[in-house]
């Protein structure tokens, strides 16, 4: 009886005999659904793998249970654990003649092996042989495991047969041979390059399915060459024509559309061949416009295909009629509740606002609430659709607002990514000097670490050269603001190195220019820089070189210097430092502060960072000094490549020698010795000999820096000489070098590269401003009135409230915005951002000049005063609904508080509604996602149901509080 | 083209997993956790798309649905359509209800070989080979007809028996 009852069970799971496992593998199971911990679960596992290995090592075992360890094997190896010394068991097992024990033998193989495992040459031949089976279940079997297992050396193997497939009389074969074949091709595209004409052949294949799934290979095909099938616009065209209008057999019908996967593929490679060309463009419109109009967007599949459509219309010719069926899925995607659609909606207006900016205007409010969506994806996409139509106009409100959410977020990947963007967009379109220092800055105390150093050196550069104008005294005060703001940054703990790198360099180059602060101020904040950091070398070594550059500017004015203690104490510690580059700086510092004025003047001018580097490389300052070295009888220079019987080098050579006889004697002929070079090239050659100079890899600073103190520790007067030379060649190019002595050469190499993209970024940038200032002089009219409508509201409650309420809003405001009052706000609005000293239009968030101010306010200032207008009780309770309303509410209100007070009784009335609602989200929210379990628990509890559920309970596998017929309910 | 499809349930177990594209065993592991972790840490009203790009490489997309105790998650790449994979889960859930009657996720470990029949048919080498459940159903079944006949029905029963009476 209780046989019959399990059987009646397992007939009822509907796993017919074969799919089930034994009895083991369900204790197996169970056991590790028990495990506490996941040290419990791995001993399990480990137990289980060793008995498996030692009955896999009987030499006869069953057939049946040979198919039921591999199962469980792979199993274990999902678990994470390795199987691998089953894997030759699964290739034997796929040579089996049953057909069940085939596939469980290619099921395995594909999950446990690579394409480039040692055993698949042993599968290759099988799998020859299956794919000329008779049972087309076989074929299929050995089908799936050639798309997993076959590389670009065993493809050749097999690809006739499959070729041969492609016109097998079932069509389920002829399907997965097609999809063979696209394998192939993504693995090695030069296999099946002769192949193309079968594919284009199965497009007009009898069955549907086998065309369909001959899209998914041509898609790839176009995407790599359109030009080669523009002649299949119009077969494209027809299929989907015929697919749309349900030519097809009711059976491809998903949720009562015809074939969606097949009209995807379709408008996906409509869209490839239609793309910039108006001809086969032209042939497209009157069906896409069809799918439009005809297309259910009720259900999920069919919002499915007119997102693709959207896709297509993007990307082919503009056709105004289309453009406007495109814009109307997206407000239907934007306004509706799901967040699926909502992403898809902005995925979708992040394609069209190139074609037409003014879609995004028409949106704002909706792209506004997925900016402020809890939901991260549709966050992200959001911030996607604004880098993509971010303008100088509005730079500053989408780069705080992505420096907000950087702030926000743990996840380093998406952290980079944005803090990327944020730098290009702020390079880009930064509206000022100061905002731009003020966001890197931003950007690196959060991201530091995270974003490329050639940005911090960018940064450098910028405070360095200024914005390429030829205002002096602008550079001048973006670089103490620079200063001013680094100085504060500097009191927070815990600051990323590379920001850290971008501070010194800067304060040390500018840190006393302005004279607002004292030399011993800043070299204190330096010192306490170098300590507080006292485990990272490079900042360290930037800290030091700064502090030397302050001391130098101090002499070269002919100031005393007075070194700090603590100066001197990081000096001393520095020079017995195990980085030979942080002593020699060390060492430098105190050289250079011994030196009269004239001379540090001249290895340190200020403000030289963006001079230009001359180098000689022949050292021809030098001639003069060998020529009377020469005269007084000093030996002339020999390279060394010719030194081969000179004295002094034997004693070179003689290292050479000895390391040589060590290895044994030599049997060779000594090379011949080289003719003798012209004497010319020897003298200055020689020179370099006669000084400590380092090799030319050599940090440039260090080189310089040696030159000096070797010259002044051995004082003769003759040496001076060669100091002039060198300040005249040297003395600037060392200097700008300086900030990065580890990466001289690289930051060299790339000054000039660098200075034309700046110069080339400047000059965009003042056309560009020029362009879109005019524009919002046009229109700045237009633009008050928006924008005082939608301060009136219709931002704040569609905000919050759903669907339904969305409409009233809407019409109250527009209704609103007719009214003269309004205009009287608008007044005040503009009145108070005239108030701003800053000369900049109000930035706007979305572009669209007109509404921007609402979207987002442009800048805090009118908010805080409009503030102040506000009586505190309906701050608090807004709040809680997050920053971002919070800071905009009240200023919401207080706008409203000014057009009640002139009387508008329609306004008030609104006014009160948008409190109430206000503070009522938070409360609807929740409401919201309580909404979601109920969803899941609801419906009849079924005996069977319950009887399943007790044992997964008694199973210990998953015990779950719902009811498990919660598959049965979704699906209706 | 399809990158993965998963079957986890909320305690972070693998239920399912199949990779279209080779992975080694310890880099399986580690996408399972890295996909648990992100799925564990969303809300449940949220969208059911997201960016995978952190964990799975450039340009894969990720599509999961909770059903009780499991999330089902698809990872793909620009090819397909995040809108058109919810939807393929969906088939591949009504094809398990179909096969399983009221499906649930003791039924998803104890036939773990038929859930990779049925995925297989279903997606094929990373492409979506039918979306009809009662095509994948009349395939699966064939398949299993073949089984059954060469197959005695001395099977699993009593194990299934024994734990249930206890």
């Amino acid at each position: 009886m209780e046989q019959l009852k399990t059987i009646g069970r397992e007939l009822a799971m509907g796993s017919q005999g074969g799919f089930g496992q034994s009895k083991e593998f369900l204790e197996l199971v169970k056991s590790i659904g028990e495990a506490r911990s996941k040290a419990e679960e791995d001993r399990i596992v480990l137990r289980e793998i060793e008995t498996l290995k030692r009955r896999l090592s009987d030499p006869d075992i069953p057939k049946r249970k040979m198919k039921e360890y591999l199962i469980r094997l792979v199993y274990v190896e999902m678990l994470g654990h390795d199987a691998s010394f089953a894997y030759i068991h699964a290739v034997k097992m796929t040579h089996d003649d049953s057909l069940l024990l085939k596939r469980t033998g290619y099921l395995a193989v594909t999950l446990f092996l690579s394409d480039d495992h040692d055993l698949i040459i042993l599968i290759v031949n099988t799998i020859q042989k299956d794919l000329r089976s008779d049972n087309f279940l076989v074929v299929s079997a050995a089908l799936s495991a050639v798309c997993k297992l076959i590389n670009d050396e065993t493809i050749p193997a097999v690809l006739p047969q499959v070729v041969e497939l492609l016109s097998h009389p079932k069509e389920v074969v002829r399907k997965k041979a097609i999809m063979a074949l696209h394998r192939f091709h993504q693995k090695s595209p030069s296999s099946v390059a002769h192949l193309v004409s079968n594919f284009r052949k199965r497009l007009c294949d009898n069955d549907p399915g086998v065309m369909g799934a001959t899209l998914c290979p041509l898609f790839d095909l176009i995407a790599a060459d359109p030009n080669s099938f523009k002649d299949l616009v119009v077969s494209f065209v027809s299929i989907l024509k015929q697919v749309a209008e349900r030519r097809l057999p009711k059976a491809y019908d998903y949720h009562s559309m015809p074939a969606p996967f097949i009209q995807i593929k379709l408008l996906k490679i409509l869209a490839l061949l239609g793309s910039g060309d108006k001809q086969a463009s032209e042939k497209m419109y009157t069906v896409v416009g069809d799918i439009f109009r005809k297309c259910d967007s009720t259900s999920n599949i069919g919002n499915a295909v007119l997102y693709e459509c959207l896709c297509c219309v993007s990307s082919i010719y503009l056709n105004p009629k289309l453009l406007e069926g495109a814009t109307e899925v997206i407000s239907r995607f934007l306004k509706s509740d799901s967040h699926n659609l909502k992403y898809m909606g902005i995925d979708g207006l992040g394609r069209l606002i190139k074609l037409s900016p003014e879609i995004a205007e028409q949106h704002q409010l909706a792209v506004i609430d997925c900016l402020e969506d809890p939901d991260d994806s549709l966050k992200r996409k959001t911030f996607e659709l604004l880098y993509k139509m971010t303008k100088s106009s509005n730079v500053e409100v989408i780069v705080d607002r992505m420096i907000d959410y950087m702030i926000s977020i743990n996840d380093n990947h998406y952290k980079t990514y944005i803090a990327s963007r944020c730098v290009e967009l702020a390079e880009q379109f930064a509206p000022s000097n100061n905002w731009f220092i003020q966001t890197m800055n931003k950007v690196f105390e959060h991201a530091g670490d995270l974003v490329n150093v050639k940005v911090a050196h960018n940064l450098m550069r910028l405070i360095a050269e200024g914005f390429g104008e030829d205002d002096e005294t602008a550079d001048t005060q973006l670089r103490s603001s620079a200063v001013q703001s680094y100085l504060r940054i500097l009191g927070e703990p815990k600051l990323p190195s590379v920001f850290l790198q971008v501070i010194c360099w800067v304060l040390g180059e500018y840190g006393t220019a302005d004279g607002k602060y004292s030399a011993s101020y800043i070299t204190g904040k330096l010192c306490d820089v170098a300590e507080a950091y006292s485990n990272d070398e490079t900042v360290r070594a930037y800290a030091i070189t700064a502090i030397m550059k302050i001391y130098a500017f101090e002499i070269a004015a002919g100031r005393k210097v007075d070194m700090l203690p603590e100066c001197q104490s990081l000096v001393e510690e520095l020079s017995a430092s195990h980085s030979t580059d942080l002593q020699q700086r060390a060492y430098e510092l105190q050289v250079v502060i011994d030196l009269d004025a004239h001379a540090v003047a001249v290895i340190m001018p200020p403000d030289a960072s963006c001079e230009d580097i001359e180098i000689d490389k022949d050292l021809s300052f030098l001639n003069n000094y060998v020529e009377q070295s020469i005269e007084k009888g000093a030996q002339p220079y020999i390279p060394e490549s010719e030194r081969s019987g000179a004295l002094n080098v034997i004693t070179l050579r003689s290292q050479d020698q000895h390391e040589a006889s060590s290895h044994g004697l030599r049997f060779e002929a000594y090379e011949l010795p080289k003719p003798p070079v012209p004497s010319r090239v020897a003298p200055l050659t020689s020179s370099t000999e006669l000084v400590p100079v380092p090799e030319p890899s050599y940090p440039r600073e260090t080189y310089q820096a040696a030159t000096i103190s070797s010259v002044l520790d051995a004082g003769p007067s003759e040496l001076k000489l060669r100091l002039d030379g060198v300040q005249k060649k040297w003395g600037r190019p060392t200097y700008s070098s300086s900030p990065s002595s580890t990466s001289t050469s690289s930051s060299q190499k790339t000054n000039g590269v660098a200075q034309d993209v700046a110069s080339t970024v400047a000059s965009s940038k003042s056309r560009e401003t020029y362009d879109s200032r005019k524009p919002q002089v046009e229109i700045s009219k237009e633009k008050q009135k928006l924008a005082a409508s939608l301060f009136g509201g219709s931002s704040k409650t569609e905000r919050k409230t759903s669907t339904a309420n969305q409409k009233v809003a809407r019409s109250s405001s527009s209704h609103v915005a007719e009214k003269p009052q309004v205009q009287k706000v608008a007044t005040v609005v503009t009145d108070i951002a005239a108030d701003r000293t800053n000369h900049q239009a109000p930035p706007d968030l979305l572009d669209l000049s007109e509404a921007a101010a609402v979207s987002a306010p442009p800048s805090i200032d009118p908010f805080k005063q409009l503030e102040s207008l506000l009586d505190p009780a309906p701050v608090t309770s807004v709040v809680n609904n997050g920053s971002d309303g919070a800071s905009k509410t009240p200023d919401l209100m207080g706008l409203y508080g000014d057009s009640a007070l002139s009387g508008q009784s329609s306004s008030l009335g609104f006014n009160v509604n948008v409190t109430s609602e206000s503070s009522n989200a938070t409360g609807t929210d929740l409401g919201r996602g309580t909404a979601y379990p109920a969803q899941f628990s609801k419906g009849p509890s079924t005996k069977d149901s319950l009887e399943k559920d007790a044992i997964v309970r008694q199973m210990g596998v998953n015990p779950s509080s719902q009811n498990p017929n919660l598959f049965r309910d979704l699906l209706g | 083209m399809i990158r993965a499809v998963m079957v986890i349930n909320t305690q972070g177990k693998p239920r399912l997993a199949k990779f279209y594209d080779a992975q080694p065993v310890e880099k399986q592991q580690e996408l399972i956790r890295n996909v648990y972790g992100v799925l564990c840490s969303r809300a449940e009203n949220v969208s059911n798309f997201m960016e995978a790009e952190s964990f799975f490489g450039p340009d894969t997309r990720l599509v999961y649905q909770h059903y009780a105790t499991l999330y089902i998650v698809f990872l793909f790449d620009s090819s397909e359509n995040e809108l058109a994979m919810l939807d393929l889960i969906q088939v591949f859930v009504e094809t398990l209800d179909k096969c399983f009657r009221n499906v649930c996720e003791l039924d998803i470990v104890f036939n773990y070989s038929k859930m990779h029949t049925i995925l297989d048919e279903i997606i094929f080498g990373g492409q979506v080979l039918e979306t009809s459940s009662s095509e994948v159903m009349k395939a699966v079944e064939e398949i299993s007809r073949l089984d059954t006949a060469s197959n005695s029905i001395s099977l699993v029963p009593k194990s299934v028996s024994s734990w249930r009476s206890r």
